[in-house]
């Protein structure tokens, strides 16, 4: 085993895992996308456990996520075995992908989500999610936009229209 | 890790064969569901639908796999082989998963009996004293929050377009109704889910709300409405030749080469 202390092995830890990317939008890792809710050893220091946060229960992209984090983590060599395990104990929301998160989604074509703020505090933000209408295009940057479909290309994409430049794009699920 | 304790840590025999019923129906309701919508895939109304439903499906069967695994766990089986290597009448769907697909409407009326169902469900379970099944239900209700916007959205597209529409829209309400009722049959565990906390509420007072959330929205389309009585018995154990295809349809792969992985 190595002798590095536990500090210096869940920094690298972090670091590889922000090199790990979302497999439906490359340019987004899973730290900024916020599905790690945990690393931590064992009590023995052996095992690394990492808890995965999927962004939806059914996401099919993450059973690939999880052999990279265990791929990428094994070769660090600062643990004897590296576990993944799925944890629902809290939700993912959308709220969880970091501002370098959202800043890359758009850069790379995608409306961020909603901020969860803007639901008005009378209503239950669940019937809310569903008919946020507020988009920007990640393009032009303007708000005259329309929601063609809720559902998209994977469970996480909704399709918007820009009126301003005339561009459908697509939006990460407020969720 | 909290989440680390196991369910049989924390519950007796008894409650742990409840439990099992438990997932076991709404597992099974998520599969067979998403199984049937997922025909729409390529011959939805418009392309829109298309991806809707198809996405919707997706949903659908990943909600049933998480159950699944959950329910593999606290059964020490395996998840694959209690979604692929059960027998159709080992299923415990509610009798309104029994009809295929049918037309468009009949499939809009399910999805709008179904989704306010499964909302009420999902209500009860996120407050279950199972921290991890509670933990599942919260994250599902956040995604169903989307069909069931959909499913509103086209009963009142339907209902109000008239016509043959809203002649097959009312005819397939009328048919589903008496066993959309059936989500909510008691199951044989339910006392023991009660006192453990596992379910949070009796099925029967879930099956009153649940008629309370749907009535408004088909009074107001002047839809007709289900009558007041007690879910069937059977009906969860009650299958049909139309199910049997199914289930031959979604279990040929794994049918095909006992213990084969890709």
């Amino acid at each position: 085993m190595v002798a590095a202390s536990v500090e210096i092995r869940l920094a690298a830890a972090w670091n590889a895992l922000a090199d790990v990317n979302d497999p439906e939008i490359p340019t987004v890792s899973v730290v900024d996308l916020g599905v790690i809710r945990t690393v931590a050893f064992s009590s023995d220091g052996r095992t690394l456990e990492i808890e995965l946060m999927p962004t939806f229960v059914g996401c099919p992209a993450v059973d690939v996520m999880r052999d990279e984090i265990t791929a990428k983590l094994s070769a660090l060599g600062i643990a004897d075995e590296v576990r993944v395990a799925l944890s629902f104990v809290e939700a993912w929301t959308s709220e969880r992908i970091t501002a370098r998160g959202r800043e890359r989604l758009r850069r790379s074509g995608f409306a961020p989500p909603v901020p969860q703020g803007r639901i008005p505090p009378d209503r239950d933000p669940l019937d809310e999610l569903a008919v946020l209408p507020i988009a920007s295009c990640p393009y032009c940057g303007s708000r005259n936009t329309t929601l063609e479909n809720p559902f998209g290309p994977t469970l996480c994409r909704a399709i918007y229209y820009c009126a301003a430049c005339r561009q459908p794009f697509e939006q990460f699920k407020t969720v | 890790m909290s989440s680390a304790a196991p369910p049989e840590a924390l519950l007796g025999d008894v409650t742990r064969d409840a439990l099992a019923e438990l997932l076991l129906a709404t597992a099974d309701d998520e599969f067979v569901i998403g199984f049937w919508d997922s025909e729409w895939t390529g011959i939805a109304p418009m392309l829109e639908e298309d991806v809707a439903m198809s996405s919707i499906a997706q949903d659908e069967i990943g909600h049933a796999r998480a159950l699944y695994e959950l329910l593999a766990e606290t059964t020490h089986d395996d998840p694959d082989r209690i979604a692929f290597g059960r027998p159709a009448d080992a299923f415990r769907h509610a009798a309104l998963m029994n009809h295929p697909r049918t037309d468009w409407a009949f499939t809009v009326a399910r999805r709008f009996l179904y989704e306010h169902a499964d909302a009420v469900r999902l209500e009860a379970l996120a407050r279950s004293s199972h921290e991890r099944l509670a933990g599942l239900a919260g994250k599902m209700r956040r995604e169903e929050s989307y069909h069931r916007m959909h499913a509103d959205a086209w009963l009142q597209r339907l209902a109000e377009a008239g016509g043959e529409a809203r002649k097959r829209l009312t005819a397939a309400l009328q048919r589903l109704w008496p066993d959309a009722d059936a989500v909510f049959t008691p199951l044989s565990g339910e006392p023991e889910l009660l006192a453990s906390g596992v379910l949070a509420e009796p099925l029967a007072a879930l099956h009153g709300r649940w008629r309370a959330r749907v009535r408004p929205t088909l009074e107001r389309l002047s839809l007709p409405v289900g009558g007041d009585g007690a879910p069937p018995p059977d009906g969860r154990t009650r299958r049909t030749d139309d199910f049997r295809w199914l289930h031959g349809e979604f279990t040929m792969v794994a049918g095909s080469e006992e213990g084969a992985t890709w």
